[in-house]
């Protein structure tokens, strides 16, 4: 056969194609497993990051990270509406992205600002429990920023009220620019701050310019230069989730029982 | 090894360097070098890539019509990309977090295809191979001395370790934000590219 004849031609594309696929198919069929470890134990590192119990970069094992997991982080899955728990759901296997995804499993969002199309009708909370006592919330937090969507947690201290940390795990900000979201340094500025008022309204949010010391300018943190939409969008995504379509009903069922008690 | 395969594996590591000489795949080279281990992973990623994509489309050289070889050679090179992000997904998962979408990137490096169009196509596999290879090196060897510069100059680390003490932490150097920044990066491919034309004059332009 000539070749350049177009039967051929199509012969060779289809071959290369199929040559190709399967290359890449194979590796990352045969990658999966391991893939989805690391995915797992990232996601347990930031945890326990913003929980305080890792160093930020700190080296450790697998098996560190998931023995200082099980020890010191209790999963509960709660119902994002009424804000109460749903233990009839299996935590540890419970995956919220995927039910967002899932129209049995979510609802259509309402109008917001972080960029979210649906919101899952059950969340994961991650609670650092030392001695039987609840010391750190850690809640799932996601939204749009300039480019991406960001994924992270917010760590809340047990008043509901007082940052004890914030980390993004995943997203495709601007490297140098909006991925600054990664730097320690910005994201210490967070600690000690208080995600609301004093009408329990969502009130942090990162400015334009340098906020002020934590005691004089609670309410604020540092803008990150030469990102500002991104800044933005991490506003409004702590603020959504902060606020009644995200976790307030369940931090508002906390606070009752914390003052009950 | 013959003169041809010496020069193929060599040439590109000073006197054809493809980003100092030919000034290509500069866009990665400002965007993953602000950590020298970024800057080494994205090298052997590129390297690796490379060379397997001049060996495979060397291979299939003669097979291939001519009417379709830039199509070709891209599916060979993006598959390649996506098995190595694939690995490193895998295996160095904190790194390929950082380098995110710039291994994916490498499918567009304009040296890859560049090589495959220009070398791959008119010689025989081994040849093709060092010529991936040594190319690979040649954009290595910038993208290494541009990382240490500006990790060096941009946070007072190097590998991460803080080698030189930072002011903030009651130290004595005060960091250079601008080299963290892609402008740090252009400078120090600038001063390569210059002292490279002042050491060989032949590769001076009119």
């Amino acid at each position: 056969m000539r070749q350049d004849s177009n039967a051929y031609i199509i012969g060779f594309a289809t071959a290369v194609c199929l040559v190709c696929s399967i290359v890449v198919s194979t590796s990352a069929v045969a990658l999966r497993e391991r893939q989805d470890r690391n995915k797992v134990l990232d996601r347990q590192t930031q945890v326990l990051v913003v929980a305080g119990l890792l160093e930020e970069g700190q080296n450790v094992s697998p098996e560190d990270v998931e023995s200082l997991f099980d020890e010191h982080i209790q999963i509960r899955v709660i119902n994002l509406e009424t804000g109460g728990y749903e233990d009839s759901i299996e935590s540890s296997t419970y995956d919220q992205r995927k039910a967002t995804k899932d129209p049995s499993a979510s609802r259509a969002a309402p109008a917001n600002n972080a960029g979210l199309t649906r919101l899952p009708d059950n969340a994961l909370v991650y609670q650092r429990v030392e001695d039987d006592a609840v010391q750190s919330l850690i809640l799932p937090i996601e939204g749009k920023g300039l480019w991406s969507t960001l994924y992270g947690f917010i760590a809340l201290a047990p008043d509901t009220t007082t940052i004890q940390g914030i980390t993004f795990y995943e997203h495709g900000e601007t490297p140098g620019l909006g991925g600054e979201v990664d730097n320690p340094t910005w994201k210490a500025l967070w600690v000690g701050r208080q995600a609301y008022d004093s009408d329990w309204a969502p009130a942090i949010e990162v400015i334009k310019g340098a906020a002020g010391p934590v005691a004089e300018d609670p309410y604020r943190v540092d803008g990150l230069s030469g990102s500002t939409l991104t800044a933005r969008g991490v506003t409004n995504l702590v603020q959504f989730w902060l606020g009644e379509n995200g976790f307030d009903p369940y931090l508002e069922r906390l606070r009752a029982e914390g003052s009950g008690s | 090894m013959n003169a041809k395969q010496k020069s193929a594996l060599l040439d590109p590591l000073f006197n054809d360097n493809p980003i100092a000489a030919q000034v290509l795949g500069i866009c990665s080279a400002l965007a993953v070098t602000t950590k020298l281990e970024t800057s080494v992973v994205m090298s052997i990623a590129v390297i690796a890539v490379m060379s397997l994509s001049n060996l495979t489309i060397s291979i299939i050289r003669n097979l291939i019509p001519s009417s379709i070889r830039i199509i070709v050679q891209l599916t060979v090179i993006a598959s390649l990309v996506i098995v190595t992000d694939q690995v490193l997904q895998a295996f160095f998962f904190d790194i390929s977090k950082q380098l995110s979408v710039f291994v994916g990137l490498i499918i567009t490096n304009c040296i890859v295809m560049g090589r495959a169009e220009a070398y791959a196509m008119q010689n025989p596999p081994v040849d093709s191979l060092l010529d991936g290879l040594g190319n690979g090196l040649g954009y290595s060897l910038i993208l290494i001395v541009v990382g240490f510069f500006r990790e060096l100059i941009g946070s007072g680390k190097l590998f991460g370790v803080q080698v030189l003490p930072l002011v903030t932490d009651g130290g004595w150097y005060q960091p250079n934000g601008l080299f963290v920044l892609a402008p740090g990066a252009f400078f120090i491919i600038g001063i390569l590219i210059w002292l490279l034309r002042t050491w060989k004059p032949e590769l001076q332009e009119d």
